[in-house]
């Protein structure tokens, strides 16, 4: 399995070949459309992460050690990029989850949908994936 | 590039005197279709604030040295504006304050606990701003009172049948909006006034966006109280004000403590001051309310009737044009409209389709617009809102149209 790092390597890599906004943007549409998505049972309020854009929704799974996440959104691009964090960050480590900067959402030109002003959960969908980690994480510390 | 069909306005000569509409925005050049939110500032304005500070800035009603009399007078100038300009009897009637915001929980507080207690109840309406909901709510919650809600039906319009039916001898105010921010409905408020008045109730105007679209005449619409901002008439932000009728300040405790609201202040006892000072403690935006005034003299420059009409034919146009668009939806569709259109663009989410927008470099705004209960009422998470003021061109409109057409391609 990738490291962290590499994920977002490869995604970079992946945005270098785009000419303009609009591929990128056609590009993070199509992602949007193939998130693996929550079950419309799983939308329900718990797993609710309110932007005042757009809403997403996020569940988190323990197996073997490593943590697994399913999103979704409302929005299209939100979705997107909740499908990129997702690639990243599904199937790591909890203590790799929490240490994570993410700075690959900046290198490939993404950052302005990583601002508060933005509201369209994003944020508060990165914290809410390092909640779980520290969870999950204090959660295995308590059984050992 | 500027038609219009409105002899004697100059749209090339006013758009030069907004800087802010000469710069680029992601490669296009800016197209500012944001005004319901905030209003870009003319020179005049930006100069008149400048000049403040260069020349006279001290503190207002405090000194005798010469320049805080040239400050304080200006100041009082100002006010006097703001009572001409809406047909104000007294000048002691206008009050500084933040902003529409600010007018609003001033008078929930004073007013509000003053004469509002438990069982009341306070008549607001479907398409209220969160500033004109959430005042009156926590009032509500502090003494026990309640809100009735207006409804409003699927053009945007308050039923006022049913506002009727919402008085009994438990209401003792009514509020509501004079035009909405979100869909552009332009409220009968002299007719909800009359009606109130018949119950004997008094009413508060939200004005945010009644002073922007033509001439308002707090006199003729015998309102107890209308509210209004600055930075929604090209004026600066952190200023707007309140007007009330005069017995209706006279009898309301103050608002805040401190300086300028008291006439002498012992340990034992203060003795406040006369109005409108009463509700202005500590030292006020003083450069906010003299750009305020340099806002009000640019737009009576122009005539409010001028800027009336080149919005109104801004909206007809990007109206015609946008309904003969394929899976556009105007939400709001009101008889009596100002320049604001919500849109939502077929089933494609507002967040993702201001995104595209953006990058045409054309600021809209998209979202619930705080106004989250009209958008529950349409069962919709918000919408695309374009709102036009005096300097927007047709030219502009094209440019949105053209950015919607790429939403639609890229989403659809
Ligand atoms: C109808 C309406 N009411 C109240 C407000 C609040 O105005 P301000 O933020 O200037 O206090 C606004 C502005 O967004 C508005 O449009």
């Amino acid at each position: 399995m990738a490291t962290i790092k590499e994920k977002e390597q490869q995604i970079i890599s992946e945005f270098e070949n785009f000419d303009d906004w609009m591929d990128k943007y056609n590009y993070l549409i199509e992602m949007g459309k193939s998130i693996p998505q929550i079950d419309e049972s799983q939308k329900v309020e718990s797993n609710l992460i309110s932007g005042c854009q757009s809403r997403v929704w996020l569940t988190a799974y323990m197996d073997d050690g490593k943590l697994y996440f399913k999103g979704d959104s409302d929005a299209v691009i939100t979705k997107g990029i909740a499908n990129l964090l997702i690639r990243v960050l599904s199937g790591q480590s909890p203590d790799d989850i929490i240490n994570a900067d993410l700075d690959f959402i900046d290198k490939i030109g993404l950052r302005e949908h990583l601002s508060p002003t933005r509201s369209n959960g994003l944020v508060s969908m990165i914290k809410q994936m390092k909640f779980y980690a520290m969870a999950f994480k204090a959660k295995k510390a308590k059984q050992q | 590039m500027y038609q219009t069909t409105n002899t004697g306005y100059n749209l090339e000569k006013i758009r030069k005197d907004f800087p802010i509409l000469q710069q680029e925005v992601n490669g296009s050049p800016l197209v500012y279709f944001d005004n319901a939110a905030t209003t870009q500032k003319p020179l005049q304005v930006i100069n008149a604030i400048t000049d403040y500070y260069h020349r006279e800035n001290s503190n207002v009603h405090r000194g005798v040295h010469r320049l805080s009399v040239m400050a304080t007078e200006s100041f009082e100038n100002v006010r006097q504006k703001i009572a001409q300009h809406i047909n104000a009897r007294y000048s002691h009637e206008i009050v500084f304050t933040r902003g529409t915001t600010e007018s609003i929980n001033l008078v929930a507080s004073t007013w509000g606990k003053k004469n509002v207690k438990k069982g009341d109840q306070i008549i607001i309406s479907a398409i209220e701003h969160h500033s004109n909901i959430v005042p009156w709510q926590m009032l509500c919650e502090e003494v026990g009172a309640r809100l009735r809600i207006i409804p409003v039906d699927d053009a945007g319009e308050m039923d006022l049948e049913a506002y009727r039916d919402l008085f009994n001898e438990k209401t003792r105010l009514v509020a509501v909006n004079h035009i909405s921010n979100t869909l552009g409905t332009i409220n009968p408020v002299k007719e909800i006034v009359e009606i109130a008045h018949d119950n004997d109730i008094p009413v508060l105007i939200d004005g945010a966006q009644g002073l922007p679209h033509g001439s308002v005449d707090v006199q003729d619409l015998h309102c107890e109280f209308y509210c209004f901002s600055g930075h929604k008439v090209y004026g600066p932000t952190g200023i707007g004000g309140l007007y009330g009728k005069e017995k209706f300040l006279e009898e309301m405790p103050p608002y805040q403590g401190g300086g300028e609201m008291i006439k002498s202040v012992t340990f034992e006892k203060t003795d406040y001051n006369d109005i409108p000072y009463k509700f202005e403690a500590g030292t006020p935006n003083v450069a906010g309310v003299i750009g305020f005034g340099a806002a009000l003299d640019y737009i009576n420059n122009l005539g409010l009737e001028n800027i009336k009409k080149h919005e109104d034919e801004l909206m007809h146009y990007a109206t015609t044009e946008l309904e003969k668009m394929d899976g556009i939806t105007i939400i709001g569709k009101a008889r009596n409209k100002a320049s604001v259109i919500s849109l939502l663009i077929g089933d494609i989410h507002p967040y993702d389709a201001g995104t595209i927008i953006d990058h045409f470099g054309v600021a809209v705004r998209t979202g619930n617009h705080c106004t989250q209960p009209i958008m529950d009422h349409y069962g919709i998470p918000g919408t695309v809102r374009a709102s036009f003021g005096l300097y927007n061109t047709k030219t502009e409109i094209e440019t949105l149209l053209k950015a919607i057409n790429k939403v639609k391609e890229m989403f659809g």
